[in-house]
């Protein structure tokens, strides 16, 4: 039996259990990163020119004014709940379907998942419709507790159902109750998953628009948009999208602080087993009434509210693209975006696994940069590209729209490559380079297929995500075009109920079968592999 | 001699675009809502056979695209519901002349003094209440009330909107910057969490009770109806004094891109949608604006626009809105 150390995660297993022998420097690989990252941080670039263009004291000035303090208060005091909120439900749900006795726990393990498929705005479209007790502060919790809480869940249940069940059970055997036991070895075990997803959480939050604006709540991302929209102001804009920046890099560099400390020790890292299931005994029925509860609120009322709208909505006042017009370049866009997503991250993926050092690391952290920005500086700054540099080439094109997507959601498709990568045996490689096959053939023929399944999950992941886009989607939609979520918006800033109603069913529908796909994806995953999603 | 040198290159306009108008398209840049954009559109590809390409977004948001993209906007028309941002356009230079024969359609007072822009249709702003909250005597009857502290709570704005704008600039004129300040500092106070992203949120929002009352423009309480049946409308509207400064109509404008390859094309759309034909199809929409070119009035169960008694500020003096965001920005509204 060989022990071996790994950061929580589990990162460093599957590089130190194959011994790693001094290779040449793969070249082509870290070029062809080189310029996805290049691409990637684009966005950030195009902040900093903004922000020099107009001066150090007009940012300072755009910053320092009285929304800003009401904003950050809004943003913080938002984010800080509901990221609790989700770490306690997405934890205990993990927890319940892994490690306890609880009847239909399959079944449970998917329909947890699934509200991750809804868009937050059609969430919140659902509970503000239905009632006004939903709005502001009050409203955000609720709202996007129940859209986002399965970032948690996903990568704690991954890691509880991977980790050692032995320390319990020699917990318990040395006279530690049931409780102590669960917050001192359990929580412990499952650390760096509930870090990570509250991170994931706390991102998300940060770059969400259209919930908010549905619920009036105003936090630094709606008002971004709203400075874009009223004051013709693209600096202003940028200003405070700097601050957003800013505190997502504090999120980040948190969640590394919090990580590089942590160090689970595993016994047989390989030897996963079934873990004792706890009996739930007269818990069961609170606990099933819970689950009850949390999928009727995070999946019944946001799918209710629809089907209502649909037969109860008004007059059909409004013209707009058919739904299947609007379908089918949703799913066009999406796929192509995810597509292209995956094969970007392949590269960075490789290198940060296959060679760690300084710079894949350096090359991979920055890559976690783009998820401090929301989708409109996004889009703008791909608009000021492309006006700017290529004469307007690809702008209002489809491309272009597709290019700003594989960016928004790079960081997800990372998160599936690399942990196939990771769980692709690199021992396998040197055997065929042994053979003597040569390092891009190796790669077709063997590294391929190994994280072909990996790299389905990214695009499934990538796919999801690009399917509910809205604010990238507005601005650079093609002209003439709408997809399902801008046709949605349109309709439902119209208070066209009915109308939006479908768009919302089919947005569900569609994102339904790529969540369920990765709902067993990381259900099957070996959790070595899942780096902390 | 620059009124016929005008006349001229409309002529040769109008001649350029006779040629290839039967195969032709042309891209709008649509702010207006598109209740009122998509029949119009309709109307006028049936008319003169020329496609419309319709980009729909918010107008501030459009003329800011219709900026960064410069020579090379693919915008030939913007058509948006307020004046501030084709006055910003305007002046940047960035719009072309509209035909004299476009702009005799519409009254001047509501037209570009430039000639750049042309009035198509008008909104008024007004007071939208929950009579089961706020008794109608219990409301403000000028928009100065609104900051008075006994409404705290039971009011609600939209402070994003571009219909605000106009209200806030009314105000700063006719009672000067530090007492529109102070009173938008007030509105923000007695509004607290109900600060809306639009008008329509407010108007459903004081529908179903969520608050007493806001100010929003005519139309969207009109719409609210017809999306909701006269049953499910709990909520009234109803007018500021005469003459009060926060009684303020606003004109939704065409204007032609200097930069479009379309001239022609463009200038007969402007054209029709100011034309009997046009105005005739935004009387009876459901849109509820007010036509208010080719003599022209409503078909719908409104007040008359003739019959409105709105402050005289004039669409110069609305400006660009610079003054109303500046001071929505020192109040911390923006």
């Amino acid at each position: 039996m060989t022990t071996t150390w790994a950061s929580g995660d589990g990162r460093a297993v599957a590089v130190d259990v194959a011994p790693t022998r001094p290779r040449t420097q793969p070249r082509l690989l870290i070029a062809v990163s080189g310029v996805v990252v290049v691409v990637l941080l684009a966005p950030l670039v195009f902040l900093l020119i903004e922000a020099h263009g107009v001066g150090l004291d007009t940012v300072v000035h755009l910053i320092w004014r009285p929304l800003t303090a009401t904003l950050l208060w809004n943003t913080v005091r938002l984010t800080v709940v509901v990221t609790i909120l989700c770490a306690v439900i997405g934890t205990s749900a993990a927890w319940c379907v892994e490690r306890t006795d609880l009847p239909g726990r399959r079944i449970w393990a998917v329909l947890v998942v699934v509200p991750f498929a809804i868009p937050d705005f059609v969430v919140s479209f659902g509970w503000a419709s239905l009632s006004t007790w939903v709005q502001g502060f009050r409203g955000a919790v609720v709202v996007m507790t129940l859209a986002v809480y399965p970032l948690v869940y996903l990568p704690v249940a991954a890691s509880l159902r991977g980790a050692d069940p032995g320390q319990e059970e020699i917990a318990r055997s040395l006279g530690l109750g049931p409780w102590k036991t669960f917050v001192r070895v359990t929580l412990g075990q499952a650390r760096s998953a509930i870090l990570g997803g509250c991170v994931l959480v706390a991102l998300v939050l940060l770059a969400e628009y259209g919930a908010f604006e549905i619920l009036g709540y105003q936090t630094f991302t709606t008002e971004i948009f709203t400075e874009f929209q009223v004051s013709f102001d693209v600096p202003t804009a940028c200003a405070l999208s700097l601050v957003l920046v800013v505190l997502s890099v504090v999120i980040l560099s948190g969640d590394l602080v919090a990580r590089g400390r942590g160090q689970v020790a595993r016994t047989g890292a390989f030897a996963q087993r079934m873990s004792h299931r706890h009996p739930l005994g007269r818990a069961r029925v609170p606990v099933l009434a819970g689950f009850v509860a949390l999928v009727g609120l995070a999946l019944g009322v946001p799918i209710g509210a629809s089907v209502y709208w649909m037969f109860e909505g008004g007059s059909h006042a409004l013209t707009g693209v058919s739904i299947v017009d609007a379908g089918w370049h949703t799913a066009l866009y999406s796929a192509t975006a995810a597509a292209l997503a995956t094969v970007m991250a392949l590269p960075v993926a490789l290198l940060a696994v296959r060679h760690p050092d300084r710079k894949s690391k350096i090359f991979e952290r920055s890559t976690y940069l783009v998820l401090a920005m929301p989708g409109l500086v996004i889009a703008l700054a791909l608009s000021y590209f492309s006006e700017r540099y290529v004469d307007g080439l690809g702008y209002q094109r489809a491309p272009l729209l597709i290019v700003a997507y594989s960016i928004l959601f790079f960081p997800l498709a990372l998160v599936g490559v690399r942990a196939s990568v990771a769980y692709a045996p690199v021992s396998l490689d040197e055997v065929a380079r042994s053979l003597g096959h040569r390092r891009l053939a190796v790669f077709g023929r063997v590294t391929l297929p190994l994280v072909g399944p990996g790299l389905a999950a990214s695009f499934c992941l990538v796919f999801l995500a690009a399917v509910t886009e809205l604010t990238a989607t507005l601005i650079l939609v093609p002209t003439g075009v709408q997809t399902l979520s801008t046709q949605f918006w349109a309709y439902q800033q119209n208070l066209s109920y009915g109308q939006a109603a479908p768009f919302a069913l089919v947005i569900i529908a569609i994102a339904a079968v790529p969540s369920y796909v990765l709902a067993r994806y990381f259900d099957r995953l070996p959790t070595r592999a899942t780096a902390s999603t | 001699m620059l009124a016929s040198l005008a006349v001229a290159s409309s002529l040769l306009a109008a001649c350029g675009g006779s040629s290839d108008s039967a195969s032709q398209s042309i891209t709008l840049y649509n702010g207006q809502h598109e209740q009122t954009t998509d029949s119009l559109v309709a109307g006028f590809e049936k008319a003169t056979g020329i496609q419309v390409n319709v980009r729909n977004d918010d107008e501030d948001t459009l003329a800011d695209e219709i900026v960064t993209e410069g020579s090379h906007s693919p915008a030939d028309v913007i058509y948006t519901e307020n004046t501030p941002a084709v006055q910003f356009l305007q002046d940047k230079h960035l719009l072309a002349d509209v035909d004299p024969s476009t702009l005799a359609h519409t009254p001047s007072q509501y037209n570009s003094q430039q000639g750049q822009w042309v009035g198509v249709s008008a909104r008024v702003s007004v007071l939208i209440y929950n009579p089961a909250l706020i008794a109608r005597s219990a409301l403000p009857t000028s928009v100065l009330q609104l900051s008075d502290p006994k409404y705290k709570g039971l009011l609600a704005f939209a402070a994003g909107e571009t219909d605000f704008q106009p209200i806030v600039t009314s105000v700063a004129h006719t009672y000067g910057d530090p007492a529109a300040l102070t009173w938008l500092e007030g509105i923000k106070a007695n509004a607290g969490t109900h600060v809306y992203p639009d008008n329509e949120t407010i108007a459903d929002l004081v529908n179903r009770g969520a608050v007493a009352f806001g100010v929003v423009n005519q139309y969207y309480w009109y719409r609210m109806g017809a999306e909701l049946g006269a049953s499910n409308l709990k909520a009234q509207i109803t007018y500021f004094a005469p003459h009060d400064p926060g009684y303020v109509i606003d004109i939704s404008p065409a204007a032609i891109l200097k930069s479009s390859d379309h001239q022609a094309a463009a200038q007969k759309f402007l054209a029709y949608i100011t034309s009997k034909q046009g105005q005739e199809i935004i009387a009876h929409s459901i849109s509820f604006e007010y036509p208010i070119a080719s003599g022209v009035t409503t078909s719908q169960t409104e007040t008359p626009f003739d019959q409105l008694q709105p402050n005289p500020i004039t669409i110069a003096q609305l400006g660009d809105g610079a003054t109303a965001i500046s001071l929505l920005k020192k109040a911390g509204l923006l």
